[in-house]
């Protein structure tokens, strides 16, 4: 069901933790749908992302993602973490089954929800950041009609 | 990883060896069309026979009363949907559980459709049905009352003689999905007046895609599958000849052994509930303790999601299942876990371990020890848990 990578990082899972007084923390998705993930940064003067530490409630592909995306942002600048989206999370995994593309959308949104409580709590603007959705399942999938 | 624990036997199991030898012969000696004329061909009707006779035995039932399906989802199909037709006049109105198998949910959703009225009854925290609440659903429109002999998922034994006896009282009928009760636990029809049972070859060592529907004498019942004269013209197609020989043998060999695998097999689930309650905290038993299959162990561990627990047991050699919606195909965790009352988010960290008579205490202590490391690594990457340990550390 997975490819060898994706089982690598749900295994060996990169930058585990929480840090201490990080300059931003995201959390998004529920728990109702099965997948909750928080990212803290610790982004330095500069707006260089020193480190990054992820914690995650769900499935294998929701621990991947995060794992990846972490490891995809790490010592980036802030601006070319915003260049991080879901694809480059998934190609970097080499793909993921179909039902499991949201986790890559909800790492996305995991990093892209603590850089904006980072430009918030310093007051900046980060181009091309939107104040996160709380909830990015809503009004996905609907179930299709038999019978 | 040479180690396999199979743990899923509510799923599946394993294919008796005395089952496939019984089955062999049919495939390439007596491979006959049991309706042909000639000797060679219709001595399997005798076989077909012999094994009707040994399942009705076990069921304290007619021979006649056995009729032959493709598995448990065919026996249900069946039972609903040919007698809401064939009592349409008397009413339209059916009654069931919440916790059923989907084959009778999406049965029920599928008669919802088509005028029928369902009432779907709620389960207690344990997933018990009650029988006053089964007493007081009925109408004088009722057709049909549908409860499973035992849930899938948590493993509860429902108080099937007291529904029975209810319908009978009140002239309704009484179907009920003994796919994972038949054979695993005694059941007899008589004495809890069922007027329909449906079974599954491959729950109880037998093959899979065979199983049989039993239905009480006087029962109408329209044919559900049309064609031939097969099973009194009820249920038409060239017989699984072969099947039908696998499903008898694993009936004979289940029912043989039933008494001496139920105080093994309830033996070994009382510790592995026993350890795991032990020790691994913020757990929760899901279903009955005592009104269980004495193969089922349901658990859900809070903090923690279902299918990175499944393959991290199966990179261990432990293979189980869960309720998690992750591995349901939906957004949803299992119907039965949320109709026991569990949250979402516990319902998603579930797991169901279902063992056979073949499991010892080592491999329980196998299991147990690595699920406890299991359960502490995805919790020391869990969200939930880090809020709930700060929460904690602030309350003190
Ligand atoms: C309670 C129950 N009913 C029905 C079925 C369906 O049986 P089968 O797989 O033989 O169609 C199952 C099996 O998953 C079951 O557990």
């Amino acid at each position: 069901m997975y490819t060898e990578k994706v089982m690598d990082h749900f295994q060996h899972p990169r930058n585990v933790g929480e840090i201490e007084n990080a300059s931003g923390v995201g959390t998004v998705g529920n728990a109702k749908c099965g997948d909750i993930m928080r990212i803290y940064l610790d982004i330095d003067e500069d707006q260089i992302i020193r480190d990054v530490k992820f914690k995650t409630f769900g499935c294998g592909a929701a621990v991947a993602t995060s794992s990846m995306a972490t490891e995809l942002v790490k010592g980036k600048s802030v601006q070319e973490a915003m260049e991080v989206t879901n694809k480059a999370v998934m190609e970097a995994l080499d793909g993921l089954p179909p039902v499991k593309v949201h986790c890559s959308l909800l790492a996305e949104e995991a990093i892209h929800a603590a850089l904006w409580d980072y430009a918030e709590k310093n007051g900046i603007k980060i181009e091309g950041l939107e104040k996160p959705k709380s909830d990015i399942h809503e009004g996905e999938e609907e179930e299709e009609e038999e019978y | 990883m040479d180690k396999l624990i199979y743990l899923d036997n509510a799923a599946t199991t394993r294919t008796a060896p005395e089952v496939v030898e019984a089955m062999l012969p049919y495939f390439t000696e007596h491979y006959g069309n049991p309706s042909s004329v000639y000797g060679f061909a219709s001595a399997n009707k005798e076989v077909i026979a012999k094994q009707r006779e040994i399942i009705a035995g076990v069921l304290g039932a007619k021979a006649n009363e056995i009729y032959f399906t493709a598995g448990g989802t065919e026996s249900d199909n069946w039972a609903l949907t040919a007698t809401a037709e064939a009592y349409a006049e008397k009413g339209k109105h059916i009654i069931t559980s919440r916790i059923e198998h989907h084959a009778i949910l999406h049965t029920c959703a599928y008669l919802e459709k088509r005028g029928y009225e369902v009432t779907y009854l709620d389960v207690d925290e344990n997933g018990l049905v009650d029988p006053a609440a089964v007493e007081a659903a009925i109408r004088p429109d009722t057709i049909l009352i549908s409860i499973m002999f035992a849930n899938n998922e948590i493993g509860t034994i429902e108080p099937i003689a007291e529904i029975g006896k209810i319908a009978r009282a009140h002239g309704v009928l009484f179907h009920t999905d003994a796919v994972q009760a038949f054979a695993h636990v005694p059941i007899n029809v008589d004495e809890c007046n069922i007027d329909m049972l449906s079974a599954s070859g491959h729950k109880l060592n037998g093959p899979k895609g065979i199983g049989f529907l039993y239905i009480r004498k006087g029962v109408k019942i329209r044919s559900f599958i049309h064609g031939g004269a097969q099973e009194r013209k009820r249920r038409a197609g060239t017989e699984n000849v072969p099947g039908i020989v696998g499903l008898g043998k694993a009936v004979e060999l289940a029912a043989a052994s039933m008494k001496e695998r139920m105080d093994r097999e309830t033996e070994i689930r009382d510790y592995l509930i026993s350890r795991i309650g032990k020790e691994i905290p913020y757990c929760r038993l899901n279903g009955d303790r005592t009104k269980r299959l004495p193969n089922n162990v349901n658990f859900s561990f809070r903090f923690i999601e279902g299918e990175s627990l499944l393959i991290m047991l199966d990179m261990k050699g432990i293979c189980a299942s869960s309720g998690s919606a992750c591995t349901s195909g939906s957004l949803d965790p299992s119907h039965v876990l949320l109709a026991i009352g569990l949250p979402h988010e516990i319902a998603h960290g579930s797991l169901r371990m279902t063992l056979d008579e073949e499991m010892t205490k080592e491999d329980v202590d196998y299991v147990v020890d690595n699920l406890k490391e299991i359960v502490a690594q995805l919790r020391s990457m869990s969200p939930l848990y880090e809020d709930f340990v700060k929460k904690q550390e602030k309350n003190q």
